[in-house]
């Protein structure tokens, strides 16, 4: 486990992290909470579209995709393989 | 004593008239699989309306079990109870009993899907605070087998507060026998404890309530807490009495403090189910099979937009080849159809009313249908198998780039085909901005109306040359549709910088599983949206198809028949044979010439030749023109009936007496740049009724059909104006 954080935008495919912190001012991201995207909750980064933009995240086994500036708005522990 | 009649009247009726016994909602998030278990439970007893103020559908469905009557309200998907859309409030307001002339339902039957627990507890532990029986329906639970997940479902309703949790697989009704069960006894179903998720908020609600002394519902003080007030929770503050919204603000205070309330909310909720999941829910293996490798396969951005394009590719070829020969089908046989009509009841108005208004009417109708059934038939597939929403994800920045969403492409795709379909299809897109700016641009994509105009004077004006290895006549063609395709995005990118000027929307998409369609849910949902577009579509082009025949017909002038019947007397004693058919067609087709260039339209038509001077038109285009502008399919007829070929007449005869048409002062009508100019007008108007009533129904205003009217008509007139004067 390391401390480092960064954010959704920034991981790599097929990375997986446990959300740490949301930048909760912005009423779009109080939406994205409400799907589930609050801390604690494991996080995939599973793809993206063409371009690198929107990306495609896996939430407890279900797919939700996410605009990039979006993703920004949420800080990510990684997990590395092991954990 | 008098004897009455004896009247039987089957107890099954009698069962089906009255009242039913128990009302339930059915509540899930988006692609909960909830409208295919409530076509399963209620087959084709099912009623489609509206909510009253809203262009949300209402469907109600009749359910028997145990000698009751159920009466089932599937309800749009909402992930909570705090709404960001007007569908997902309407489900809100039906569950708290806020809809006039709906009283609240006796129970909640809440759909979760058994892949996606995470969110469905999400909604369900909010459901469980409403007092309210709820049953708890696990749907797919096969794909959460097969995925290698297991659910203890007595662990999960001794969570859930006792609520009933019932395993179901719509598609195979395995599960729903007992749900159905369950649903008939809903009134004895004990209310669920709550599960005691987030007690501060319960807490907080309970002490506003003494605070003011009011009798009010829990749930509802708890949604004014975290909502705040709004529109639809106003009866509640109300109630709270006139210290409501300052003791409302300090609850709200003590409760969150500086944290957004609905932050707090998924806080509370989340950190409860996961730990309700940990509970419940164990994740096998995975097992890994040829169809998980070919889904990550095409997730991956390239061969994903390839796919997007091959699946777009499948869809244009069937909605346009496969129709084609259906709708030649339906053209003759109302072509025949009329002949043999003002054959039997010979030359007189009723006969053409019925004839050329009618039956050519009903027949403009229904030619569109093969294409609308073919696209809805595709929509709902793509929807139903999870791909839609995998399309607008694919989409996004291409469609964010012209002002537009990702989840416009489907809406944009179904306007090459008609609009109406198309606008109604913005529905699925939540951002007001980019529903908005997608009505607009979509009557500009080439829909199947503007064909036969394009086709024709290609035919009679374009030489049918190589260039390079293209004919030049399909340049043109093509030209047409990318010029559409620019149009629409110029002007979806005008109008966000103007009148839909604002913040970028919000986008997030659940990217559901891929899954197979259920074949009766496909079925029921593709007769619904026929009978939709019938309706919307069908009674207007029907309706101006009888008024734009009445302004062609009327008034009628004997002397042109009494030419008619000397001419024809004449003719029959110098010609005989196919020559004497011939020439009373001839005759005929003269006549029909005439009395339309003294009609209401004939008349309109040189009343307004001289706005369209300017674009190189006659009176005859004009009027053609006129004539189309409620409905720009029968534009070729009136130009059949103006140019003396009959309305029926073949395109080759038509293009030859077009190219041959002179103005006045001897020079040819249909010169190259006229034709242009007319190409650029009919590819930018917006000559559709039906399309004008679908955009108000839509935006709830007549201000957008009018100013989409204005606009194009205005970008319409110019263009050709241009392409007169300059080319």
């Amino acid at each position: 486990m390391n401390d480092n954080t960064m954010t959704l935008a920034a991981m790599q495919r097929g990375q997986k992290g446990v959300i740490k912190a949301v930048d909760t001012a912005c009423p779009q991201v109080q939406r994205l909470m409400t799907l589930g995207l609050v801390e604690g909750a494991e996080i995939e980064l599973a793809g993206a579209a063409i371009g690198g933009d929107p990306l495609e995240f896996r939430l407890f086994g279900r797919g939700i995709s996410l605009r990039r500036e979006q993703a920004r708005h949420f800080s990510v522990a990684p997990l590395g393989p092991g954990d | 004593m008098t004897s009455t009649p004896e009247i039987r009247i089957p107890v099954s009726q009698i069962a089906n008239r009255r009242q039913p016994d128990v009302r339930v909602a059915v509540v899930g998030t988006p692609n909960s699989g909830k409208s295919t278990l409530f076509n399963r439970l209620t087959g084709l007893r099912q009623s489609v309306g509206n909510y009253p103020g809203v262009t949300v559908e209402k469907h109600i469905g009749i359910l028997r079990a145990d000698d009751r009557t159920i009466e089932l309200i599937d309800l749009p998907g909402t992930h909570a109870l705090s709404a960001h859309s007007s569908e997902e409030q309407i489900a809100i307001d039906v569950i708290l009993g806020r809809v006039a002339d709906m009283p609240p339902p006796d129970g909640i039957l809440a759909v979760v899907d058994a892949t996606n627990l995470y969110q469905g507890l999400y909604l369900v532990q909010q459901l469980l605070e409403l007092g309210l029986p709820v049953v708890v329906a696990l749907t797919m639970s096969d794909a959460a087998k097969r995925t290698g997940v297991q659910i203890d479902t007595d662990r999960l309703s001794e969570r859930l507060g006792g609520a009933p949790v019932v395993p179901v697989v719509s598609t195979t009704g395995h599960g729903v026998g007992a749900l159905r069960t369950t649903l008939a006894g809903i009134r004895s179903v004990p209310v669920p404890l709550s599960p005691n998720g987030w007690p501060a908020l319960a807490d907080a609600a309970r002490a506003l309530i003494a605070d003011t002394g009011i009798n009010v519902r829990r749930v509802e003080v708890e949604r004014l807490l975290i909502d705040g007030p709004n529109e639809s929770n106003r009866p509640t503050l109300d109630a709270l009495g006139a210290d409501g919204p300052e003791a409302l603000a300090r609850g709200q205070d003590q409760l969150f403090g500086l944290v957004p309330p609905l932050a707090a909310e998924a806080r509370a909720r989340y950190a409860w189910v996961r730990e309700v999941l940990r509970d419940v829910q164990t994740q096998g293996s995975l097992l890994s099979s040829w169809r998980t490798h070919v889904i990550a396969f095409f997730n991956r951005p390239v061969p994903g937009t390839i796919g997007l394009f091959v699946v777009m590719a499948i869809v244009f070829q069937a909605v346009f080849a496969w129709a084609t020969p259906l709708m030649d089908l339906i053209d003759g046989a109302a072509a025949a159809l009329g002949a043999s009509v003002s054959g039997a009841l010979g030359d007189n108005a009723l006969s053409s009313l019925i004839a050329d208004g009618m039956i050519a009417g009903v027949g403009s109708v229904v030619i569109f249908l093969p294409q609308i059934m073919i696209l809805f038939l595709f929509i709902i597939l793509l929807e139903d198998s999870g791909y839609l929403a995998r399309a607008a994800y694919l989409m996004d920045r291409a469609m964010r780039s012209v002002g537009l969403s990702g989840q416009s492409i489907i809406p944009m795709i179904s306007s090459f085909a008609c609009a109406v379909p198309g606008i109604m299809a913005t529905r699925v897109i939540p951002n007001r901005r980019d529903r908005f700016a997608t009505i607009l641009a979509a009557p500009f994509m080439t829909c199947s109306a503007r064909l036969p105009v394009y086709a024709l004077l290609i035919a009679a004006f374009v030489p049918e040359r190589q260039v390079a290895f293209l004919n030049l006549q399909g340049l043109v063609l093509l030209g047409l549709y990318l010029f559409g395709i620019v149009m629409g995005i110029l002007t979806a990118l005008l109008i966000r910088q103007t009148a839909l000027r604002g913040p970028k929307p919000p986008f997030a998409l659940m990217l559901p599983e891929f899954r197979r369609p259920d074949f009766r849910t496909v079925l029921i949902q593709l007769l619904g949206r026929a009978r939709v577009f019938l309706r919307r579509a069908g009674t207007v082009i029907f309706t101006v198809a009888i008024v734009v025949w009445a302004l062609a017909y009327f008034p009628r002038s004997d002397g042109i028949d009494v030419g008619t019947h000397d001419a024809i007397a004449r003719a029959e004693q110098t010609l005989s044979g196919v020559a004497l058919t011939a020439e009373i067609a001839d005759i005929g087709n003269q006549a029909a010439s005439l009395q339309l260039e003294q009609s209401f339209l004939g008349r309109a038509g040189k009343f307004v030749e001289p706005v369209f001077a300017p674009l190189g038109w006659d009176w005859r285009v004009s009027s053609a023109v006129i004539a189309g502008f409620p409905a720009r399919e029968v534009v070729i007829a009136v130009l059949g009936t103006v140019y003396a070929v009959g309305d029926e007449a073949d395109e080759l005869t038509l293009s030859e007496r077009l190219r041959s048409s002179r103005h006045a002062d001897g020079s040819p009508v249909f010169t190259l740049p006229m034709v242009i100019g007319l190409l650029i007008f009919y590819a930018c108007c917006l000559q559709c009724a039906a399309t004008l009533a679908v955009i108000r129904r839509e935006t709830n205003s007549w201000r957008w059909p009018v100013f989409a009217w204005l606009y194009m008509t205005t970008i319409g007139y110019v263009g050709a104006l241009l392409a007169y004067q300059l080319l």
